[in-house]
């Protein structure tokens, strides 16, 4: 039993804070937040030359052949920096093709992908429907020996960004479709989190060819979403710790009354509850994290776990920072809100924290 | 990082687990205080005989020498398969170890043995009724005379101070020092004219705490442990050592409390269906097992580090919070559960469940106040972990 980072984990998590922490700050988050896809190539290059594009991916293909643990000690860093960045939505579409993919399919898009030179990203919500966890309504229309697709996809992430689309359709397979490809329209969407862009894609008449059909059916794509909402969670850990960090920094040094507002137990007493939720949140990443490299049959609860938590957390924590900073939080000139809105848009990403709560009922009262 | 039992430790949670069950004497007696006395004390000799008792002793002292992996392993098998407490808990948990730790060899010759098979039961003399949270405040006084010490004052939620052999008492021996400096612990025998202890009847009707009243008691000066004056850093040394170790008996007694919930859950109905298949209970069953998973994940971050660096940080405290909050949060859900019949208690014709949940929403309430209130265990970790300005 040992459950802590290992050295090489924590120097994994040392270099991505030291860079995150030198690319990202206040001003350069705002410049990218206004700009217009919200990231900048040459960061991408920088990422992608440290490994973190293909980090989870097999070496076989390009990646570095780490696991989850370390996916979670990067993203959790990501979070942590607040960082404007496509690799989430890229690594969502890399786990898909590792696991799911064709080697036909993963020669032409994971090793690039894997190496930064192509980006990825899924598109799977319906524009109209509920969207929820698993389950699309596009149709996969027949088309000699390949589809085409009709419709919108909304809450795509970083869909300008992107080379390539993994579409789902309601079959539960995932189509690859280039950006650049007939009929495909990219729109960008207003989101509360001008950190991480969302955009509309519509698709008219947009034919895929059957090599680009990826070959897995709905049930394959779960030992995806367990990784990414592990990864998610990392992140919301993240902003969960930085805003912390910022509230205690804040309580030391406000003044009050002839005091420091962290002598005061309403005070203090919401930032021990804020370290409370920031620590459970990364005990339940880290847990879920092992699961997915070591003990896989527990992932699926461990995931959700971790997601119900860091979920709440993630937004819950800024907030209260928020409440700690008093008027000032509440400007548009401090960062506190960027935080708030990440938290809030991670938390209704793929699962609630009532949707994954209702999946640890199941398993616990089964 | 690796969350599973290396196979030297799984041997060993397979030895205690053989043992524990083919000794387990059954639940305890349901009613008489004495009668639980008589079976704990039973019980214990058992784990003596066995090598168990003092099992975080060192091996010189009649311990087992255990290491911190070994303890969490052994308490956490206990509390799984619902194995008695010892009679002498205080004793073994903290007497024994603070004499270790500050005791002359005197002290240890004579007071270790007699706590390991339970022949003395210790309890512990450190609140006071105006003393509580600020526990270096306390009145009681002892004043030297000749060789020995005369002791007045009052202690309060004194657990097991009818059955008591030895207290640990912490009293003031200088008044004039500053409020942490003037203390001095003692071992005082609770078997003699100037000790009374009444049972303190708590919310759930029991009296398992007491009050003691100290008037003129003698206490040599042998039975100073520590050295005068120094009773502040020796009764920290028993607190730290109360509050190490229990956390992982406290993830197993909440793991089988949650599946205690599932079957009540299963049982129940509540509006044509069962309140396992009720949307609102089971999200609130699944908020309750998240976080009794953060907290044995915590648990095992604490233990990782523990063993890394040697001392418990100040970062158990949040352990200690959180089972206070759990368990409390359990009973309470168990009683929405059970919905209008849940003013029925234990006894009942009609009662639910034999009325356990009543008893553990009662008990529970103590959780947040005893050894370390939360809002103290906040104070802790707001000015020891994040490191804000004392509020005092």
């Amino acid at each position: 039993m040992y459950f802590d980072l290992t050295d090489e984990q924590q120097a994994i998590k040392a270099t991505a804070h030291d860079f995150l922490a030198a690319r990202y700050k206040s001003d350069r988050i705002r410049s990218l937040a206004e700009s217009e896809n919200g990231f900048e190539q040459s960061d991408w290059d920088e990422m992608a030359e440290l490994g973190w594009t293909g980090l989870a991916l097999p070496e076989e293909w390009g990646g570095q052949g780490l696991g989850i643990v370390e996916l979670a000690v990067l993203f959790e860093e990501m979070g942590y920096a607040l960082a404007p960045s496509p690799l989430f939505s890229n690594t969502i579409a890399g786990l898909a093709l590792a696991l799911c993919g064709s080697d036909e399919q993963r020669e032409r898009f994971l090793r690039p992908l894997a190496e930064g030179k192509l980006r990825g990203t899924p598109a799977l919500w319906d524009a109209g429907s509920s969207a929820t966890v698993g389950s699309f309504t596009m149709e996969a229309r027949a088309d000699g020996d390949g589809i085409v697709l009709d419709g919108e996809k909304v809450l795509v992430m970083d869909a300008a960004a992107a080379d390539f689309f993994l579409v789902a359709t309601s079959d539960g397979r995932r189509h690859l479709v280039e950006r650049g490809a007939d009929g495909v329209t990219v729109s960008p969407s207003t989101s509360i989190d001008t950190t991480r862009r969302l955009y509309a894609v519509r698709f008219d008449g947009t034919k895929v060819a059957a090599a680009d059909s990826l070959p897995a059916t709905g049930a394959d794509y779960y030992a995806v979403f367990n990784r990414l909402c592990v990864a998610l969670a990392a992140e919301s850990t993240g902003l969960a710790q930085r805003t912390m960090e910022m509230a205690v920094a804040y309580a030391k040094d406000r003044q009050q009354f002839g005091r420091p507002i962290g002598a005061y137990q309403a005070v203090s007493h919401r930032c021990a509850q804020m370290l409370l939720e920031t620590e459970n949140a990364r005990s339940a990443v880290y847990g879920a994290a092992w699961a997915a490299d070591a003990e896989p049959e527990s992932l699926p609860t461990a995931a959700s776990m971790a997601k119900a938590y860091a979920s709440d957390a993630g937004w819950r924590v800024p907030d209260a920072s928020i409440q700690v900073h008093g008027g000032i939080g509440f400007t548009w000139e401090h960062d506190l809100h960027f935080f708030l809105k990440r938290g809030k848009a991670n938390a209704a990403m793929f699962g609630d924290s009532k949707w994954h709560r209702e999946r640890v009922a199941d398993a616990v009262l089964a | 990082m690796d969350l599973t039992l290396s196979p030297s430790e799984q041997q060993f949670r397979d030895e205690v687990r053989d043992w524990i069950e083919a000794n387990h004497p059954g639940p305890e007696p349901e009613a008489g205080l004495e009668e639980v006395m008589a079976f704990r004390r039973e019980w214990q000799l058992k784990m003596h005989a066995a090598g168990w008792a003092g099992i975080s002793w060192p091996k010189e002292y009649g311990g087992r020498g255990a290491t911190m992996i070994e303890q969490a392993i052994f308490v956490g098998e206990a509390a799984r398969l619902e194995a008695p407490s010892p009679a002498n808990v205080l004793g073994l948990a903290m007497g024994g170890p603070v004499v270790i730790a500050h005791g002359t060899d005197e002290q240890k010759q004579r007071y270790l043995e007699p706590i390991l098979t339970g022949e003395e039961i210790w309890c512990q003399g450190f609140s006071e009724p105006e003393s509580g949270s600020d526990l270096a405040s306390l009145k009681t006084r002892a004043v030297k005379d000749g060789d020995e010490w005369v002791v007045t004052g009052q202690k309060v939620w004194t657990t097991f101070a009818q059955y008591a052999k030895w207290c640990m008492l912490v009293a003031r021996t200088d008044p004039d020092a500053p409020k942490h400096k003037g203390l001095t612990y003692f071992l005082m025998d609770m078997d003699q004219p100037g000790v009374e202890a009444k049972p303190l009847v708590q919310i759930t009707g029991e009296g398992e705490f007491n009050e003691v009243f100290i008037n003129e008691a003698r206490i040599p000066d042998e039975n100073i442990v520590g050295g005068v004056g120094n009773g502040w850093s020796v009764a920290i040394t028993t607190l730290m050592n109360e509050r190490a170790g229990l956390a992982f008996g406290a993830i197993a007694q909440i793991a089988n409390n949650l599946k205690r919930l599932g079957a009540l859950a299963a049982e129940t109905r509540v509006n044509g269906r069962t309140a396992a298949e009720d949307p609102v209970f089971r999200q609130r069953i699944a908020q309750l097992h998240i976080e009794a998973e953060t907290m044995r994940l915590n648990a095992y971050r604490g233990l990782t580090k523990t063993m890394q660096s040697g001392i418990p940080g100040p970062e158990g405290s949040l352990g200690k919070w959180q089972w206070a909050d759990i368990n409390q949060r359990i009973a309470e859900l168990a009683l929405d559960i059970e919905g209008a019949y849940a003013p029925l208690a234990r006894g009942d014709e009609h009662v639910v469940a034999g009325g356990t949940w009543q008893y553990s929403f009662l008990r529970s309430r103590a959780n947040s106040i005893e050894g370390g209130t939360t809002d103290i265990l906040k104070n802790i970790i707001a000015e020891r972990v994040l490191g804000l300005p004392r509020m005092r």
